[in-house]
């Protein structure tokens, strides 16, 4: 369906002259996955005043990697997705991207967007929590908006390719609605079709079904697996639905107090996890 | 003092001639303070170090001075300094100026009222900010402030009789001229009275349907 991702540079992550890469930075340890890498987080903290809510992570995503993360609120899960969408900036540490540097960083130091940074943006596309579709333009409007102004492609191909993904996503009668018609699993449907339309080597997922009614949970996740089985894009879904990434995962991540605590197979996480913390964690939601 | 019609019907067309004035007056300061108030607010919110600065100075300064003396230092003593302009332009501008510096808090917070992920799905699709701001912020913000811009609108017709200080001839000055030159100022005062009143009072009746119209439907 999609061009096959190229081969990556990640061992020599080109720098630019501006940015210098903070000393001291550890090669990455038990949750990488070596020079597949198309997320690489090296040293990456992130500080809110006195509040450490990433410290020194090390972590990596292969290209076309299925990964799940779990582990309780506030430990850190949507603010990583935040800085590889470039919502956030990290305190300290260096994030590639397809081999291109997203941030790197210098603790104190003041970092601002450069050029690298927006082009490199591109690669990766989001799904949020509360879908945040432009409320006043129809679904159609909102998928082939950035394909014509970011993109540069004609609104005619542009238009083709949305009512593509609307038939992919199962709302191809709803088109011409806008935001406030649809029900809230239409909505974050339309949102995942918005973001495939820019062709994004990396989809983030935050939570995608946590704002939804129960009944329109399945239609969701019914995208997001068919997604996962049938495209080689990189995947990256925060989620409490533990059944669905057992499912679709290649990889189940724990997270806890800023850093991973277990990194592995579904199997292994939800079946037979080796750490204390990722037991009791199951344990709670899985009882409720 | 004694109603007498004939002389109010005749001194009418004077009126109608000022009222006019009022109403050219309204509508390019209305224009100019939309315009104007929309640029002050974009530039605060953007954070440009100096510029922002100026921005928020100039508000604070109209704001915190009369309409009156700002249309007497613009039409009395920038002419000392060889900016100057007939009455009705000076007028128009001053008073622009004026309301620019309400209408930029009204953006504000209309801009403000876009929720944070609204800005963060614009990041996401990597829109650029001209983008972002005119087809995705804007059209969201300007929907909350359209009635409020109107009231600001019906206050400013009003407001437009201060004036007649710089010799602007407007329905205020108008109905002021005949009183002087007659010795009767019951005719004309209450005629001007009436006709700001023929045209506020529908104004906001229009503007409160507007208003029920735009507000957030949630
Ligand atoms: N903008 C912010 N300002 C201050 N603290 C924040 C901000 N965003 C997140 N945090 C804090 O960072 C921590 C981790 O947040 P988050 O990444 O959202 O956790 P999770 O998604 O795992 O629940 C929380 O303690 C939260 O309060
Ligand atoms: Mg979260």
């Amino acid at each position: 369906m999609r061009p096959s991702i190229e081969s990556t540079h990640v061992s020599s992550p080109p720098v630019p002259q501006d940015t210098v890469v903070a000393p001291g930075l550890a090669a990455p340890v038990s949750t990488g996955v070596g020079a597949d890498a198309i997320i690489r987080f090296q040293g990456v903290s992130k500080n809110w005043g006195s509040n450490h809510v990433l410290k020194a992570l090390n972590f990596d995503v292969a290209a076309g990697e299925k990964v799940s993360i779990i582990g309780p609120s506030g430990s850190g899960k949507t603010t990583i997705l935040r800085i590889l969408m470039t919502l956030e900036t990290p305190s300290e540490g260096l994030v590639t991207v397809d081999g291109d540097v997203l941030w790197s960083v210098n603790a104190g130091e003041k970092v601002r967007e450069t050029r690298q940074l927006r082009e490199t943006r591109r690669k990766i596309g989001m799904v949020f929590q509360q879908f945040n579709l432009f409320p006043h333009m129809t679904a159609l409007e909102n998928i082939i908006e950035a394909p014509v102004h970011v993109l540069g492609m004609n609104r005619a191909e542009a238009q083709e390719r949305a009512a593509d993904l609307l038939k992919l996503v199962g709302l191809a009668k709803h088109m011409n609605h806008t935001p406030p018609q649809m029900s809230g699993g239409q909505q974050q449907r339309v949102a995942i079709a918005r973001a495939l339309a820019m062709r994004p080597k990396v989809l983030l997922f935050d939570e995608p079904t946590s704002a939804l009614d129960p009944e329109l949970i399945g239609d969701v996740l019914n995208v997001i697996r068919n997604l996962a089985h049938t495209t080689d894009m990189t995947m990256l879904m925060v989620t409490h639905e533990m059944r669905f990434a057992e499912e679709i995962s290649d990889r189940v991540v724990m997270f806890d107090n800023g850093g991973a605590v277990e990194s592995g197979p579904p199997a292994q996480i939800f079946k037979n996890p080796q750490q204390e913390r990722t037991r009791t964690f199951l344990r709670a939601v899985l009882q409720h | 003092m004694i109603w007498d019609n004939h002389f109010a019907i005749s001194v009418i067309p004077l009126l109608l001639q000022g009222l006019w004035v009022t109403i050219e007056i309204t509508l390019l300061g209305t224009l100019i303070a939309a315009v104007l108030g929309l640029v002050f607010a974009v530039l605060r919110r953007l954070a440009i170090p100096v510029l922002s600065h100026l921005v928020a100075f100039l508000v604070v300064f109209v704001r915190g001075t009369p309409l009156l003396v700002q249309a007497y230092c613009a039409f009395f003593v920038l002419p000392a300094y060889g900016i100057s302009f007939d009455a009705f332009t000076t007028g128009a501008v001053v008073i622009g100026i004026n309301y620019s510096a309400y209408m930029a808090e009204v953006y504000r917070s209309g801009i403000q009222g876009v929720p944070a992920g609204q800005w963060e799905a614009a990041t996401a699709l990597s829109l650029p900010g001209v983008r972002t701001w005119g087809r995705i912020i804007l059209p969201q913000a300007l929907r909350t402030v359209v009635p409020m811009l109107g009231n600001y609108l019906i206050q400013m017709f009003k407001d437009s009789a201060v004036l007649s200080a710089i010799t602007v001839v407007e329905l205020m000055a108008a109905a002021q001229a005949i009183g002087s030159a007659s010795f009767r100022y019951l005719e004309p005062l209450t005629l001007a009275a009436g006709l700001f009143l023929a045209i506020s009072y529908p104004a906001s009746r229009l503007i409160n349907r507007l208003e029920r119209r735009y507000a957030p439907q949630h």
